[in-house]
């Protein structure tokens, strides 16, 4: 029976010691341990959080990255094409400068050469004119040299005048 | 381990020193070293009592018996503190009250109604009183190298917290504190809740800590190890008090609702014959009752019952001393096995304790939902 019968000496101390335990553990054990465990657990949660934000910002930060360089290159692609375009419009401008100037040179040379060829035409026209004047000259000294030959001429000269 | 080198050492000396002493039967004049009760003289000329060796070393003392040696036992002596009526306060050595010596009219009773305990006595040998009796006995001694040792790894361990702040932990902080945290998430947090658990939480790593340390040091048969101070009912007693009172004292409105004003029960049983509250409030003292003798029934069964293996060996060493010889083995195989499993019980028994007093808690601080 004694083994089920509690003991009130024994019952004083072990309520009295258990209690001591208790305070003295409660102030200089478990409030810093449970304290020194939540701090950590609270960093730690926080670095994670930190870490995931980041994580994130880099994500971001690497999208932008592509998306400059994205815009890079098109600004590229379209300069390219705005210079070849500039390139191929200079070209196409040059080479209907040069057809005009070419045409207007052509033409240049055509009036050139026509006006060339009027002025030798004419100078032509003038010496046969003075030509066919000494021939005809030459002609008329052989043929009036005699009076009949004269006069015939007059004669037919007279003819032709029309008198109206 | 303890336990288990004892127990070799202790069959080689019996095997080698005391053979013909011990497995005796029939010699009833020769003194029995290994008795562990031979300060009771009566006792020592009868043969091996099995009852008497487990009992005595499950109950408490005044005096912490060592060992035993050729019929000297060596025991630590414990001060003994006494009030009687007509002494008034009174303190000496427990070895003043060896092998039923009266000092100051004090003895310790053999029989009666405090077999074991301090009584006054009259010039007659007559009982007189049973005195208060505040005895550092062999529990109490036991309890406060405990809380010493308590305090010391855990004041420690606090520093180092404080010392290596956000670093992780080594040395006996990385022991401890998967412990501490599993007594703060999965019994504290899961038994009372996120809101309230933190309050709680210091109380339920003291009892946790120290049931587990004692019922430790109960496995170990060596000094300052081996009372057994979780086995006794008394310890048990004031921590199911501890816990009873911190309901008691925490419980909010809606515990008290449940109790006097069960809900979901029909009216009649509540009116004019309070049934139910009845049986309710019948409950908020089984609960630690309940817990007071579970933690003592298992750790002093499993006392018990290592030792009834072990008086095993003296048993069949008394009828016959080959036989003693021959069931050794397997009772120490047996008391091996057994004490293997005391050092799970041990966890169990602290978790159990630990997680019941956590629910008490949390039915104290629920709130109305």
């Amino acid at each position: 029976m004694e083994l089920v019968k509690p003991d009130l000496g024994l019952l004083i101390w072990m309520i009295f010691s258990f209690s001591v335990v208790l305070y003295v553990l409660i102030k200089f054990a478990w409030k810093p341990i449970l304290k020194a465990l939540k701090d950590r657990e609270t960093s730690i949660s926080k670095s994670l959080l930190a870490a995931q934000r980041a994580k994130d910002e880099m994500a971001k930060i690497e999208f932008g990255n592509e998306k400059i360089t994205q815009l890079a290159k098109l600004e590229k692609e379209s300069l390219l094409k705005e210079a070849k375009e500039i390139k191929n419009k200079i070209i196409e401008e040059a080479r209907e400068d040069a057809k005009l100037e070419a045409k207007e040179i052509i033409k240049e040379a055509r009036q050139s050469v026509e006006q060339e060829k009027n002025k030798v035409i004419n100078e032509i026209k003038n010496q046969i004119a003075t030509l066919s004047v000494d021939i005809a000259e030459n002609i008329l000294k052989q043929k009036l040299e005699d009076e009949s030959k004269q006069k015939k001429l007059i004669d037919d000269l007279v003819k032709d005048i029309d008198l109206n | 381990m303890y336990r288990f080198l004892l127990n070799i050492t202790f069959v080689l000396a019996i095997l080698i020193f005391n053979q013909e002493n011990i497995f005796a039967n029939d010699n009833s004049t020769e003194k029995d070293p290994e008795h562990p009760q031979e300060h009771n003289e009566e006792h020592e000329k009868e043969g091996f009592n099995p009852g008497d060796f487990i009992f005595d070393h499950i109950r408490d003392s005044y005096e912490w018996h060592l060992f035993s040696y050729k019929g000297h036992h060596v025991a630590i002596p414990l001060p003994v503190i006494l009030y009687s009526k007509t002494k008034g306060f009174i303190s000496f050595w427990s070895f003043k009250l060896e092998h039923g010596h009266t000092y100051h009219g004090f003895k310790i009773a053999h029989e009666g109604d405090y077999e074991n305990k301090i009584i006054e006595v009259n010039s007659h040998g007559e009982f007189v009183a049973r005195p208060f009796d505040i005895s550092i006995t062999k529990n109490v001694t036991a309890i406060l190298f405990s809380c010493i040792f308590l305090i010391f790894i855990f004041v420690s361990v606090a520093n180092s917290y404080k010392r290596r702040e956000g670093l992780p932990p080594k040395g006996l902080q990385s022991l401890f504190e998967p412990l501490i945290l599993f007594v703060r998430d999965d019994i504290a947090k899961s038994s009372i809740g996120e809101k309230h658990y933190e309050k709680y939480t210091p109380f339920l790593l003291t009892i946790f800590f120290f049931i587990l340390l004692n019922n430790l040091l109960g496995l170990v048969p060596l000094f300052p190890g081996g009372a057994n101070v979780t086995g006794n009912i008394t310890v048990t007693m004031a921590l199911a008090l501890f816990t009873f009172f911190i309901t008691t004292i925490t419980g909010n409105k809606n515990y008290w609702s449940h109790i006097f004003n069960t809900p979901g029960v029909p009216w009649w049983l509540k009116v004019p014959l309070p049934l139910i509250p009845f049986v309710e409030l019948f409950g908020v003292f089984i609960k630690p009752f309940v817990l007071m003798i579970r933690l003592f029934a298992n750790i002093s069964a499993g006392h018990i019952i290592v030792l009834g293996f072990f008086s095993l060996i003296f048993i069949f060493g008394s009828m016959n001393p080959k036989l003693g010889l021959v069931v050794s083995p397997v009772s120490l195989v047996f008391t091996i096995f057994m004490s293997i499993l005391e050092l799970l019980v041990a966890f169990i028994q602290a978790y159990v304790f630990t997680i019941l007093s956590a629910i008490y808690f949390g039915m104290a601080s629920e709130e109305d939902h």
